[in-house]
């Protein structure tokens, strides 16, 4: 019960932040924002799985699972802000730059899994993928590099329905994309990705299996993306409202609510409280991004190489030079 | 060409209405020709490139594919093999890289590795490079790795009625054609005329003449270079400005003739300037007309770096200003360019309109003077040219 609490409340504060990066950008103070609305169950029991020791892949949509494991929400959202392309540092959080490029970062799963074991730990990697990346070719190596060296990875799909507009069954003919591991031979499950226990009890289990030597897992989590793809998409283009609605009532969120209010896990008070932190979360986020970073120019240059070579360090020279005469001109102009 | 409708429109069109426009004709035009990509079906693409081609044709003939690049690429292999012209959508420059294997090993080389037996009559749209405000990954210039790989066609256009023309060329095509579109022009607007100079494959087009330097480009930083030539114009140094249109195959004659007559010349591109297409520009340059040239070929191009975030996007792409600058490193005065004798790192602050100018005559090689510095006031022109240099323009 005390775990379902604090899921409860990872999701609750994982909404806020999505609404939260959704108005931001809507005012165009970020850039294109990924919403996972909806998809809440299965990205905050990702961290919840997961022990700090272990890796996480995520992709740009998967920000809560960020949040929820620990990274500073305006870290977060830094790709967005637009100074960097991550926000954080890959090591002291153990969770690889969110990856854009489709399933490219399953394969970077699977070797890091495979160097953990390598070393005599029992570290397990957790890499995230939605339904269109399954069809990607590096899903498809990723599996078989996976399935050859036993590495303990766990792949898992957040099946949200949607491409961008393209709908699951374009992306394949098999009748679920668990079916996808046996031909790699890699145990797969599904799961209600609506129903943050069952996420938990199939995430559990599928990283105790990789920690103790069972090898990869695949898991299907069915969902669904209820906000358009992105800040700039219109899905009114592709889909129908009733099958958003539909989906409405299968809310992660409530249904939890409603599991905890029966059995003495959420009263009124708790749930005010609880809006109250996510009340904060969100100005603390709304402040953060009204406060821009400084960022040298030069920082584009400064960590291509680990020393540049003369050619880059010129151009660095030129910039630099070529930003103090911009200054002088503009302070002449004043 | 077939034409479905009178091509010209009295109303200036965007670039991304007119390459709709260019692949609803050939449609009708050709029934061989087919539309396919990720999201270009209902959505109408990302960029709605391919708005309402699948309700006007059917899903036979624009369809949405599975989300996988080689799939895409591979599978237009087979159909063009097979009798059908694919053009194919990459969703954006840097998603094309999961398809390199197709496009290098198999598109580009199917006719040679057949003894020109099987042709491929397939086009690869690829909505390339920055200055967009994009996040990582969607702003690449990748014309360099095209353009590299024979048996390929590359072009990139940079008004719409160019997009129109290359587009429906490329199609009709009987080799692979990548077209390179730039997504900054995409809501850029123009007439959709014919053009001033057919635009074939393999055709540069002097977008202004001049006769002081040629500036040679093509896609994005083409109005770049117009630019730069209007506020040249007014420190009287007049700019020819060459929109290439093809990077291959490459028309050597039309930019040939520019440099004989202005002597001058320098290459503009977003992408990164090592390895780049301006290096090819220049070596194909010195190796035609190496004695009508009064000084090197130079190049504005973005830093070698990785595509910066969005915040800083403009520190990497070239801009009016350092194309104004490169103009004034021309060598007006008959002197060695400071840029590439002044030693490293400079050891002084970068002077400005405000400081006085270094004396590179007296001191060459000048090792205190900054990379980028201002050029010198020429000494042998009788109409010397204004300093022109960073601050010369707001940035
Ligand atoms: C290799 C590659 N191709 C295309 C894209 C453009 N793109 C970004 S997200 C997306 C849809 C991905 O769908 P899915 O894997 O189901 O994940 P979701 O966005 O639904 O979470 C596409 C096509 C990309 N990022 N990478």
């Amino acid at each position: 019960m005390e775990r379902l609490k604090e899921a409860y409340r990872a999701m609750v504060l994982a909404r806020r932040f999505d609404a939260q990066a959704m108005a931001l950008a809507k005012q165009g103070r970020i850039a294109a924002y990924p919403s996972s609305l909806g998809q809440e169950a299965c990205q905050i029991s990702v961290a919840f799985a997961l022990r700090p020791t272990d890796w996480l892949f995520p992709t740009y949509r998967d920000g809560n699972a960020l949040l929820t494991r620990g990274i500073d929400p305006l870290d977060v959202l830094v790709p967005v802000r637009g100074y960097q392309h991550c926000g954080y540092d890959p090591y002291v959080h153990r969770c690889a730059p969110m990856a854009t490029p489709l399933a490219t970062q399953a394969l970077h799963g699977a070797g890091l899994a495979t160097a953990a074991r390598c070393r005599g730990e029992d570290t397990v990697a957790l890499v995230l993928l939605g339904d269109g990346a399954t069809s990607e070719g590096d899903f498809h190596e990723a599996l078989t590099f996976a399935g050859v060296f036993r590495a303990p990875v766990v792949f898992v799909i957040q099946n949200n329905q949607f491409a961008i507009s393209v709908p699951r069954a374009r992306q394949s003919a098999a009748p679920t994309l668990a079916h996808k591991g046996i031909g790699y031979g890699i145990a797969a499950e599904q799961a209600d990705g609506n129903d943050v226990l069952a996420v938990l009890a199939v995430l559990d289990e599928a990283v105790a299996q990789a920690r103790e030597g069972g090898g990869p897992r695949l898991v299907e989590l069915h969902t669904y993306r209820m906000g358009p793809h992105t800040s700039t998409d219109d899905p009114g283009r592709y889909r129908e409202a009733a099958l958003t609605e539909s989906w409405r009532r299968r809310d992660p969120i409530d249904r939890l609510a409603a599991y905890l209010r029966r059995h003495g896990g959420l009263d009124d008070a708790a749930q005010a409280g609880l809006d109250l932190d996510a009340d904060a979360l969100a100005a603390t986020v709304r402040a953060g991004v009204a406060t821009p970073p400084v960022v040298a120019p030069t920082e584009v240059i400064d960590h291509v190489y680990a020393a540049p070579p003369r050619s880059l360090a010129e151009q660095r020279a030129a910039l630099v030079a070529e930003l103090a005469a911009s200054d002088v001109a503009e302070r002449g102009t004043r | 060409m077939t034409r479905t409708q009178p091509l010209t429109t009295t109303q200036p069109v965007t670039m991304a209405q007119a390459l709709n426009r260019a692949l609803r004709d050939a449609m009708a035009a050709d029934e061989r020709v087919l539309m396919f990509g990720e999201d270009v079906g209902a959505l109408g693409g990302v960029f709605r490139i391919t708005d309402g081609l699948a309700a006007q044709f059917g899903p036979q003939r624009c369809f949405d594919t599975p989300l996988a690049e080689a799939g895409i690429v591979g599978f237009a292999v087979g159909m063009a093999m097979y009798g059908f012209r694919p053009v194919i959508e990459m969703q954006f420059d840097a998603f094309a890289y999961p398809a390199f294997e197709q496009v290098f090993s198999h598109v580009a080389k199917m006719g040679s590795r057949t003894a020109g037996r099987v042709r491929l009559p397939m086009v690869l749209r690829v909505p390339t490079g920055g200055g967009i405000g994009a996040v990582e990954h969607h702003a690449d210039s990748g014309e360099a790795y095209y353009a590299h790989t024979a048996g390929l066609k590359v072009l990139t256009p940079s008004t719409p009625a160019d997009a129109y023309h290359l587009l429906r060329a490329a199609i009709e095509d009987p080799d692979p054609v990548v077209v390179l579109e730039p997504k900054k022009l995409y809501w850029a607007r123009g007439p959709l005329d014919a053009p001033a100079q057919p635009a074939g494959l393999g055709g540069a087009v002097v977008r202004r003449p001049g006769r002081d330097v040629t500036v040679v480009t093509y896609g994005v930083t083409v109005p770049l270079a117009l630019e730069a030539a209007d506020l040249a114009q007014a420190q009287d140094i007049d700019l020819e400005v060459v929109d290439l249109r093809a990077l291959v195959p490459f028309d050597d004659e039309t930019l040939v003739a520019s440099v004989r007559r202005t002597g001058r010349c320098v290459v503009v591109h977003e992408a990164q300037g090592f390895a780049g297409m301006g290096a090819e520009i220049a070596a194909r340059l010195q190796e035609r007309c190496f004695h009508s040239l009064a000084a090197p070929v130079l190049r504005v191009t973005g830093l070698d770096v990785p595509y910066p975030a969005p915040r800083l996007e403009h520190h990497h792409r070239p801009d009016v200003a350092r194309i104004l600058q490169a103009i004034g490193r021309l060598q007006w005065d008959d002197q060695p360019d400071v840029h590439h004798l002044g030693g490293f790192p400079p050891s002084t602050p970068a002077p400005s309109s405000a400081a006085p100018m270094p004396d590179t005559r007296a001191s060459v090689p000048a090792p205190a003077a900054p990379l980028m510095a201002p050029t010198p006031e020429p000494a042998a022109r009788t109409d010397p040219p204004v300093t022109v240099g960073v601050s010369a323009v707001a940035r």
